[in-house]
C-alpha cells in the first residue's frame, strides 16, 4: 500500500504543474482582449480601473513581461499564500475563499451523501432483482436523474410550493454558527438537487458491476453453504462491486464542483460557485484564475482521496 | 458531464444497419423510444419554420404574458411572442449543439486518442498528462471560463463543448488503438511496407468504428445540457436566440410567478430530449460495446436461452 500511495502522491507533481499552466494560458494567452474589456468595463467613479490608462494597467497586472516571468511570479506568489488580488475591490483572494468555501464544501458533502443514500440501495436493488418492475423503475429513475436538469427543477421548487401554499425556498444565509437549524434547514434542498442529478451515474454504475460479481464462482459457494442473501449482498457482493464505484464517484468530483455553481446561483447561497461567476461578471480576471487554480487543485486532491480509499477497500491494493 | 467508461476492441464481425436495427426492435425497446424521441426531436428542428405556428421573434406587445390558450399553445412570454413557436426552435438550437459538439467531440477525441495510442512512448505521455491535468478541473467552471473570454454565441458554445468534451473521451479512443494495436494482421501491414497513415486508415479506423457511433450518441445529452446549463447562467446562446436554458433564466425565472408556464416549458423540453437521447446513447452503447455485451448484457440473453435449451431437453 505504501508504493501505492507514494506514486500516486508523485503522480500529483506533474498533474498540477500541467493544471496551472493550463488555467495561466488559458486566461494569459488572450491578454489583449482581457486589457481591452477591462478598460471597456473599468467603472466610472473611483476604484483603481478608472484612473490608469491601458500601459499602466499592462504594467500593474505583469502582462508587459514574457510569458515564462509571468508564470514564474504567478506561482511564487502561490507558494507564499497570496493566491490573488481582486481588480476592483482590493480583497484578497485567500480571505475570500476562507470566508465562501465552508458553505460549497457543506453543500457538496451534504449532496455527495444525500446522493450515496439514493444510489446505493436502488442499484443494490436493481442488480439483485434484475430485469423486475422494480429493477425497470430503478433504472428508469437513473436515467431520469441523468437527463433533469437541476436548475429546472430548482425553479419548479421555487414556483409551485409558492403558487400552492404561500412557501418559498429561504433566500437569505443563515451560518451554521448563528443557528444551525435554519442553516441545514436552508442547505438540504440545494443538497437534494444537487445530489439527485449525482446519483443516476453511480446508480448504474454499481447495478452494473454488481450483477457482474453476483455471476461470480464464489457467490454460488455462498449460497451453496446455505448462507442468507442479506449477508451475500451485503458482505460477499457490495464491498466488491464498491471499488470501481469509487473510480466514478472521484471522476464525478469535478462534476459535482461545476453542479455546485448552479445550485448556488439559484438558491442564493454565497459559497465558491456564487463568488465565481461574480468574478467573472465583473472580468475580474486574478480571481478568475486564482479560483479555477484553487478549485482545480480541491478537485485533485478530493480525487487523491477518493483514490486512497479505493486503496483501501481493495485488498489486492492494501496488502502491496 | 461524460461518464468515463472503457472499451475494448469491438469484434471483428461487422452486422451492419439491419441487424442492429433488429436487435435494437427485439432487445432494447427503452432504445427505441429513445431514438423515436430523437428522431422526433430532428423532425422538429429541421421543419421548426412548417410547424411553429408564430416566429420565435414575433412580438405581440398586446398579449404579454397570455395564459396558454387555443392561440397560444403555451401561453405567451413578456413581449407576447408565443412560447410553442419558441420552445419549437429551441429543438432546432439543442439540436445545432449535440450534433455539432458531439462531431468535435468524435473528431477531437478520434485525433489525439489515435496519435497517443498508435505511436505511443513520448507522446502518449505527454498526452495522457495533459488529459489528467485537463479532467481534474470542473469541466462547468473552465468553460464558463473559456465562454467569457471568447464571447458567447452559438458557434462559441459548439467549439468549447466539443473539444473539452472530447478530452474525456480521448482515453476511450486511445484503449480501443493499443488493444488493435497488438494484432499480427498490423506487423503483417508494416512487413510489406504500409505507411502509417494507410495501417490507421485502412486497419485501425474501420476496427474502431463503432466507439465512434458510442461516443457521439452518448456525449450529445452531455453537450445538449452542457448548452442548457451555460445559457441558463448568461454565457450561452444570448437573448433573444431561444435556448432553452436561456429561456428557463431569462423569461422563466423573472415572471415564474405570474406565469409560471414560462418556467416550465422550457425544462420539459429539455429532460424529454435528454431522457430520449440518453435511452437512445445507453441502447446503441449495449448494443455496440464488446465489454458489455459479452458481460452483463448477454447474461441475460444466456439465461434466457439456457432456459430453452433446458425446456427442450426436459420434453
Amino acid at each position: 500500500m505504501r508504493t501505492y500511495l507514494i506514486r500516486r502522491l508523485l503522480l500529483i507533481i506533474p498533474t498540477l504543474i500541467l493544471v496551472s499552466m493550463l488555467v495561466f494560458l488559458t486566461v494569459r494567452l488572450i491578454p489583449g482582449k482581457v486589457i481591452d474589456q477591462m478598460v471597456a468595463q473599468r467603472p466610472m467613479g473611483g476604484g483603481i480601473g478608472s484612473q490608469i490608462d491601458v500601459e499602466a494597467l499592462r504594467h500593474m497586472l505583469g502582462l508587459d513581461q514574457s510569458i515564462p516571468v509571468q508564470y514564474g511570479k504567478w506561482i511564487a506568489d502561490m507558494f507564499h499564500g497570496n493566491f490573488g488580488k481582486s481588480l476592483w475591490t482590493n480583497l484578497e483572494l485567500k480571505n475570500e475563499i476562507g470566508a465562501r468555501m465552508p458553505i460549497t464544501f457543506e453543500l457538496g458533502l451534504m449532496a455527495f451523501i444525500i446522493a450515496q443514500i439514493i444510489a446505493i440501495p436502488i442499484g443494490i436493488y436493481s442488480a439483485v432483482r434484475q430485469d423486475s418492475i422494480g429493477d425497470f423503475l430503478g433504472r428508469s429513475f437513473a436515467i431520469l436523474a441523468l437527463s433533469v436538469p437541476s436548475f429546472w427543477l430548482g425553479r419548479m421548487i421555487m414556483v409551485f410550493p409558492s403558487i400552492w401554499w404561500g412557501w418559498s425556498p429561504p433566500m437569505s444565509y443563515t451560518r451554521f454558527s448563528e443557528d444551525p437549524w435554519t442553516n441545514l434547514g436552508q442547505f438540504i434542498l440545494p443538497a437534494v438537487l444537487l445530489g439527485l442529478s449525482m446519483s443516476g451515474t453511480t446508480m448504474r454504475m454499481l447495478r452494473t458491476t454488481m450483477l457482474e460479481v453476483l455471476r461470480q464462482d464464489y457467490i454460488r459457494t455462498a449460497w451453496a453453504k446455505g448462507l442468507r442473501e442479506r449477508i451475500i449482498v451485503v458482505r460477499h457482493s457490495l464491498r466488491n462491486s464498491l471499488i470501481p464505484v469509487v473510480t466514478i464517484i472521484s471522476g464525478q468530483i469535478p462534476v459535482m464542483i461545476g453542479g455546485a455553481v448552479i445550485i448556488e446561483q439559484i438558491f442564493n447561497l454565497p459559497g465558491m460557485g456564487r463568488l465565481f461567476l461574480d468574478s467573472i461578471n465583473t472580468r475580474d480576471y486574478p480571481f478568475v484564475t486564482g479560483i479555477n487554480m484553487f478549485l482545480a487543485v480541491v478537485g485533485l486532491f478530493l480525487i487523491l482521496l477518493t483514490d486512497m480509499s479505493y486503496a483501501y477497500l481493495d485488498p489486492r491494493i492494501r496488502y502491496r | 458531464m461524460t461518464e468515463i467508461t472503457t472499451i475494448e476492441a469491438p469484434p471483428k464481425t461487422r452486422r451492419g444497419i439491419p441487424d442492429f436495427m433488429a436487435r435494437l426492435v427485439r432487445e432494447k425497446p427503452l432504445g427505441l423510444i429513445g431514438g423515436l424521441i430523437v428522431l422526433v426531436m430532428l423532425i422538429v428542428a429541421i421543419f421548426a419554420d412548417f410547424i411553429a405556428p408564430y416566429g420565435y421573434m414575433d412580438i405581440h406587445l398586446v398579449d404579454r404574458l397570455h395564459p396558454p390558450s387555443a392561440q397560444y399553445i403555451m401561453g405567451a412570454d413578456q413581449t407576447g411572442r408565443d412560447f410553442f413557436s419558441r420552445i419549437i426552435y429551441g429543438a432546432r438550437i439543442s439540436m445545432y449543439v449535440g450534433l455539432g459538439a458531439s462531431a468535435i467531440n468524435v473528431i477531437f477525441s478520434l485525433v489525439v486518442g489515435l496519435l497517443s495510442g498508435y505511436f505511443g512512448g513520448v507522446t502518449d505521455i505527454v498526452v495522457q498528462r495533459f488529459v489528467d491535468a485537463a479532467l481534474t478541473f470542473p469541466m462547468l467552471i473552465i468553460v464558463i471560463t473559456l465562454m467569457n473570454l471568447i464571447g458567447s454565441g452559438l458557434i462559441q458554445v459548439i467549439i468549447v463543448l466539443g473539444i473539452w468534451g472530447g478530452i474525456g473521451w480521448i482515453r476511450v479512443v486511445r484503449s480501443a488503438v493499443i488493444s488493435i494495436r497488438v494484432n499480427v494482421y498490423l506487423d503483417a501491414a508494416r512487413a510489406i511496407g504500409a505507411s502509417s497513415f494507410r495501417i490507421i486508415l485502412r486497419h485501425i479506423l474501420p476496427n474502431i468504428f463503432s466507439i465512434f457511433i458510442i461516443i457521439f450518441s452518448v456525449s450529445m445529452a452531455g453537450n445538449i445540457l452542457g448548452e442548457a446549463s451555460l445559457s441558463f447562467l448568461g454565457f450561452g446562446i444570448p437573448p433573444p436566440y431561444p435556448s432553452w436554458g436561456g429561456m428557463l433564466s431569462n423569461e422563466g425565472s423573472r415572471y415564474m410567478m405570474e406565469a409560471p408556464w414560462l418556467a416550465i416549458w422550457p425544462g420539459v423540453a429539455l429532460s424529454i430530449a435528454v431522457y430520449g437521447i440518453n435511452m437512445w446513447g445507453d441502447a446503441v452503447r449495449d448494443l455496440l460495446d464488446p465489454r458489455l455485451r459479452g458481460g452483463v448484457g448477454r447474461y441475460s440473453g444466456v439465461g434466457k436461452k439456457l432456459k430453452k435449451i433446458k425446456a427442450k431437453t426436459i420434453k
